[in-house]
């Protein structure tokens, strides 16, 4: 056990934690947006596939991590489109139709990558690092929680944005009605389904960001199923926290810490089953939501389509 | 949060069985679950075309490799098995209310243990009994797995959708594990289990590759409609999936019931891997995903829990599964394609209910 | 006093017409609300008064007809184009979010911009308080709120964007009788300061205390209307004479039916409640120290308002909840460790007052809701197999004992009206011996006739033995079929009395928790 502790160690376990953790930041506050308005998206996993594919895409043709991270955001939103269409206006099943984004989402990318890349494999430019002056030079974590890419620190500015709309901004309150009590939301004179349109939108575009990082600063290329389940961690994050969005920020670092662990062991040269140490973020979910994710969490109309007509 | 069919469509099917005959209802049926797939078929061949790829020489090579020739279609036979039994299990957890998305870890979990047990017990105890202890050992590991969601869904409430797809990544990682540390076989440089001889496997039909896994299938899914539909287990499931406060108000036990949907939901799952790594398998590798469960979701959903119907699906679905693993050989792009069609299939499906539903509300008034 | 025409209407409604699929809800409406008076509008359930608010406050769009504000005609889209034309409505059920604060609930929907005008809301919530002579703390969280208080947050809210015209659906149903007399006072002082006030209501006294003029429902139809000058003129014997032929036809006759028979002394305890605690979440038990004794034939009327823990002694009763203390003694056997399936192999049912969510399945036929309780049992399963001719000949029979009306009995459930479902239930649970029944709320939502039926029914049950546990809110049914009332008050039980004429009052005092009367 003698590197465990060691400089290296901690510096690559808050580094790859900050990396691994910045797209749960964006799809988990995506996803609590969806469902503080009432719809459980679990397409969250499809809708930060298609993000990072369409990232990789943008980013190519344009030689740019920005160009490809709005070009991610934007396929993000599309295929929520897609939920919006048949989940707010329609009152299709929610989970059925996450499902069927997620497995299509899964399919159409890795089919596309596969069809058009599957020859060259090529990389993204490089998103370069920008190192806070001040914070960063803070000794051992210093550099592992203030040297990433811009887009990273985008990511926080985002949960203290959505956090005070939710809070002081009449869209906030309508979204916190929406999925609470709908009927009262329509009856005070607000739509709700325009209300959940928007908060469905935001998530997929936030999502769509999240699967983009995974591939323009994470990976550096796109590879079939690369968000490996984030999506679904995402989800449970969202849970989690509801109600305190700001949360999300230190869930998904610790939850990125987890699934950077086995990088950091195996730099620390300590041997442990690799499969055991892959399988802790999971466990570490079950866990979680064992001792705090009792249903009274989540809002009363989530999950329910809404039917002005029908009380 | 909300059942996987929801009162209005149940409702829907109760209400029309009244007015219309066997036949209207059959031929209803085929029409309400043909446009979803003729809709996933027109847009897969919109995207093979835009891949510039021939979508008619695609699906020409699916039915040819799938149906027509001889060995393609004992392999779609051979496929059916497992699918099969997992789609009994589905039959039996979503008219029960509860989403099981966890197969694919319960599937891997059985079919761990199965093939771990397979080559050593083939020396000492032969044929039936073999077979008769693969089965029951699948069965139980996997119910056995499951009963963590169940205890967390009967006892704390949590929300089994997130810990079964959980349990997923987790089962499927542990198996990974006990194959590299406990299971491995020493005469062989990749991780994988020992492998059960040729012999040693289930009895072949009609002198084809056909195992008998398939009669196993079969029975499956009539039994469990016939369970479902007769019996007063049956009934106590669908009203739990039905109005769950009902159950409880008529005094259902709903521990009881919950750990029962998901211990025969996920057994089915194990003894589907049981049957597969008996009859055509005989091995495990540690990064084995068959990853096959949730494709199964949409197919029992859209045969709407009816024995005959599953059938005719998960027929079909193996024919597409086989088929397209050879035309996207030929047309050279990746093997995801029928991954692609599902999620479209779910999609269609989703519009055609609320078409459905719209067409109802108009009939009345 | 003025002459209606001389003024102009604040709404007219002209030949206003709705339908569903199956009913026609509202059919040729004609209604005038005048400025300053409040308009009762009488109707039992289901005579399209739930339909005609929806279509004033624009949750349903008619399909015919004309609206006209203030002598403009006009179309009301949304419920907010209502709300910005002045017409706010209070619903029967409370449309506050729960989870906010009373200023965030009345900001909810109006301010569609970026950044909430929360400075001027609490001024705006100021003057409404003012005009409403009450006293209302922005920042309480309304699920914190007293059922009154939420009351006069969702008044604020309705005249929020624009004091014209206000809708109370029902409002009285979930208030104490001081509740209601403090919301008199403020539409009295609404109606003062120039608003139409429309009070919809199933009770008829309530519509004539409070109404300067009534119009009735039925059927979708306006049937008839009292106004101002025959309210001061006739006699209040007369006029309600002539509204409930208006309500029921011309045979009037559902008012008065059955009353309770005398208990033979010689009748046994079968039926006793020690003490009984339940926990609960917060930091009051939901029940505390329940105990009352019943012999066998005996109703008890339990009264109180909705939330005092009525629905949690009927679920402790059933077995639905766990007792924390006490005892539950059905013929000298304690049965509170029992559960639910238990209890009812000894006779204990119980009539859930929530009918569509626990008390049946919708979408199953009315034969398997029959059974319901009794999966699995001989003779309608054998071997686990059901046998459907046993269900059905079995529900055949209660459906025609019970009168329910239906084509057949593999009709699913969910296509019965209410009070047919009702009378369903009700077949469910006093088929094959029942000892003890606990009904909760039993006649919620049924019209005056179908109430009567289901009072009598319960009224002959007890004539015949069985032991009667009777909770509900209306005073009225209590006193006409009960022997015994207590109340329920914050989890407590008052001590069991006799029913005797004029002993509403002292319920009422007990209802709102103060002990002398």
């Amino acid at each position: 056990m003698n590197g465990l502790f060691s400089e290296l160690f901690i510096s690559s376990l808050v580094s790859g934690g900050v990396i691994a953790g910045i797209p749960l930041i964006y799809a988990g506050l995506g996803e609590a947006i969806s469902e503080r308005a009432g719809v459980l998206n679990v397409g969250l996993e499809g809708m930060m596939l298609g993000g990072a594919y369409g990232g990789f895409v943008g980013a190519l043709h344009f030689q740019s991590t920005w160009f490809g991270l709005m070009c991610g955001g934007l396929t993000g939103m599309v295929i929520s489109l897609l939920m919006v269409v048949l989940c707010v206006r329609l009152n299709s099943n929610q989970i059925v139709v996450g499902i069927a984004i997620t497995l299509g989402a899964e399919g159409v990318t890795a089919l596309l990558h596969g069809a058009i890349y599957g020859d060259s494999y090529p990389r993204v430019p490089t998103a370069h690092p920008y190192a806070i002056p001040l914070l960063s030079e803070i000794p051992i974590i210093g550099p592992g929680f203030f040297n990433h890419h811009v887009s990273a620190y985008f990511a926080v500015a985002c949960v203290f944005f959505v956090s005070w709309v939710l809070k002081s901004t009449g869209i906030g309150l309508s979204i916190k009605a929406a999925g609470d009590q709908p009927h009262a939301l329509e009856a005070a004179g607000g739509g709700v389904h325009r209300t959940r349109t928007i908060a469905v939108l935001s998530t997929g575009l936030l999502a769509g960001l999240g699967g983009a990082f995974i591939v323009l600063v994470g990976a550096g290329l796109f590879v079939p199923f690369v968000t490996n389940g984030k999506g679904f961690i995402a989800i449970v994050l969202a849970m989690l926290v509801r109600g305190r969005v700001k949360w999300i920020i230190v869930a998904s670092v610790l939850f990125g810490m987890s699934l950077s662990l086995t990088t950091a062991l195996q730099l620390a040269g300590v041997d442990v089953p690799i499969d055991l140490v892959l399988m802790l973020p999971f466990v570490l979910i079950i866990v979680v939501l064992f001792a705090f994710g009792r249903r009274s969490y989540l809002p009363a109309a989530l999950a329910l389509p809404y039917d002005r007509e029908q009380r | 949060m909300s059942a996987p069919h929801d009162g209005t469509t149940v409702a829907l099917a109760e209400h029309k069985s009244q007015t219309e005959s066997r036949l209207e209802r059959v031929s209803r049926s085929m029409t309400n679950a043909l446009i979803p797939v003729v809709g996933a078929f027109i847009i897969g061949g919109l995207l093979l075309a835009v891949l510039g790829r021939n979508p008619f020489a695609f699906y020409g090579n699916v039915i040819d490799h799938g149906l027509i020739g001889s060995l393609g279609r004992q392999e779609t036979l051979i496929r059916m098995a497992p699918l099969l039994l997992i789609a009994a299990g589905l039959m039996i957890a979503f008219p029960a209310g509860i989403w099981n998305l966890g197969t694919d870890g319960q599937y891997v979990m059985g079919g761990v243990i199965v093939a771990a047990l397979g080559p050593e017990l083939a020396p000492h105890v032969s044929g039936f009994v073999l077979f008769t202890i693969l089965f029951i050992a699948g069965f139980v590991v996997a119910a056995i797995w499951s009963l963590i969601p169940a205890i967390l869904k009967a006892w704390y409430g949590i929300n089994e959708i997130i810990s079964t797809l959980m349990l997923t990544f987790i089962g499927l990682r542990f198996s990974a594990f006990l194959v590299k540390e406990y299971f491995y076989d020493r005469e062989t440089t990749v991780p994988q289990t020992r492998v059960l001889a040729v012999a040693d496997r289930l009895p072949r039909m009609f002198s084809s590759r056909v195992h008998i896994g398939l009669i196993v299938g079969l029975v499956a899914v009539i039994a469990v409609h016939f369970v479902m539909r007769n019996t007063a287990f049956g009934l106590r499931l669908r009203i739990v999936g039905m109005n769950p406060k009902a159950a409880i108000h008529a005094g259902m036990n709903m521990k009881v019931l919950t750990l029962a949907i998901f211990t025969l939901s996920a057994g089915f799952a194990g003894l589907a891997a049981a049957v597969n790594i008996s009859g055509v398998d005989g091995v495990v590798r540690a990064e084995w995903n068959p990853a096959v469960g949730l494709l199964v979701v949409p197919l029992v959903f859209l045969a709407r829990f009816h024995a005959a119907s599953v059938i005719v699906f998960i027929a079909a679905f193996a024919v597409f599964k086989v088929g397209g693993e050879s035309a996207s050989r030929k047309a050279d792009i990746p093997n995801f394609m029928v991954l692609f069609m599902v999620g479209l299939l779910l999609i269609f499906m989703a519009l055609g209910e609320y078409m459905q539903l719209r067409s109802s509300r108009k009939h009345q008034s | 006093m003025v002459l209606a025409s001389e003024i102009t209407p604040t709404v007219e409604l002209i030949g206003i017409t709705k339908a569903y699929p199956g009913v026609v809800a509202n059919s040729d409406i004609h209604l005038t609300l005048l400025p300053g008076e409040v308009h009762s509008l009488l109707g039992e359930n289901g005579a399209g008064k739930s339909t005609l608010i929806g279509i004033l406050s624009g949750m349903v769009q008619p399909d015919a007809g004309e609206i006209r504000i203030n002598g403009k005609t006009v179309r009301i889209h949304s419920p907010r184009d209502a709300l910005e034309r002045g017409i706010g409505t209070v619903y029967q059920h409370s449309l506050l979010v729960p989870t906010l604060t009373v200023l965030d609930n009345l900001l909810l929907g109006v301010d569609q911009g970026w950044k909430l005008g929360r400075e001027m809301a609490m001024a705006r919530l100021h003057e409404l308080a003012t005009l409403l002579d009450v006293e209302i703390d922005p920042s309480s969280i309304v699920g914190d709120l007293a059922l009154g208080q939420r009351q006069q947050v969702e008044i604020v809210r309705a005249l929020w964007r624009g004091e014209g015209v206000l809708i109370l659906d029902e409002p009285t149903s979930m208030l104490t009788p001081q509740g209601a007399e403090k919301l008199v006072q403020v539409v009295r002082r609404l109606v003062s300061k120039g608003l139409a006030v429309v009070f919809i209501t199933h009770k008829l006294s309530e519509a004539l205390d409070l109404g300067d003029r009534v119009t009735v429902l039925r059927r979708g139809k306006i049937v008839g209307e009292v106004t101002p000058d025959e309210l001061h003129n006739k006699s209040r014997l007369q006029v309600t004479d002539e509204v409930l032929k208006m309500i029921f036809g011309e045979k009037s006759d559902a008012s008065q039916g059955t009353s309770a028979t005398q208990l033979s002394d010689t009748a046994g305890e079968t039926f006793r409640v020690d003490h009984v605690s339940v926990k609960g979440d917060g930091p009051h038990p939901v029940l505390d120290e329940v105990s009352f004794a019943l012999k066998r034939g005996e109703i008890l009327g339990i009264a109180g308002i909705d939330g005092n823990g009525q629905k949690e002694l009927a679920e402790v009763l059933a077995g639905q909840r766990r007792v924390d203390n006490g005892e539950i003694i059905l013929e000298d056997l304690s049965i509170q460790h029992l559960s639910i399936a238990a209890r009812q192999a000894k006779g204990l049912r119980y009539v859930t007052d929530d009918r569509h969510g626990e008390g049946m399945v919708g979408p199953l036929s009315i034969a398997l809701n029959v059974v319901l309780k009794r999966v699995g049992e001989a003779p309608f399963w054998r071997w686990s197999f059901v046998r459907h001719g046993a269900i059905r000949e079995f529900a055949r029979k209660l459906i025609n004992d019970h009168d329910v009306r239906t084509p057949h009995e593999e009709v699913a459930i969910s296509t019965l009206s209410g009070g047919n479902m009702q009378k369903v239930i009700l077949a469910r649970e006093l088929a094959l011996a029942p000892q003890v029944v606990v009904y909760n709320k039993p006649t919620y939502g049924l019209d005056a006739r179908t109430t009567a039926i289901v009072l009598a029914r319960i009224a002959d049950q007890a004539r015949a033995g069985v032991t009667t546990v009777f909770i509900s809110t209306e005073l009225s049914e209590i006193v006409a079929i009960c022997h015994r009332v207590a109340v329920m008050y914050r989890g407590q039980l008052s001590e069991p009395i006799s029913v005797r004429p004029g002993i509403e009052l002292q319920l009422g005092a007990l209802m709102t928790g103060s002990t002398a009367v």
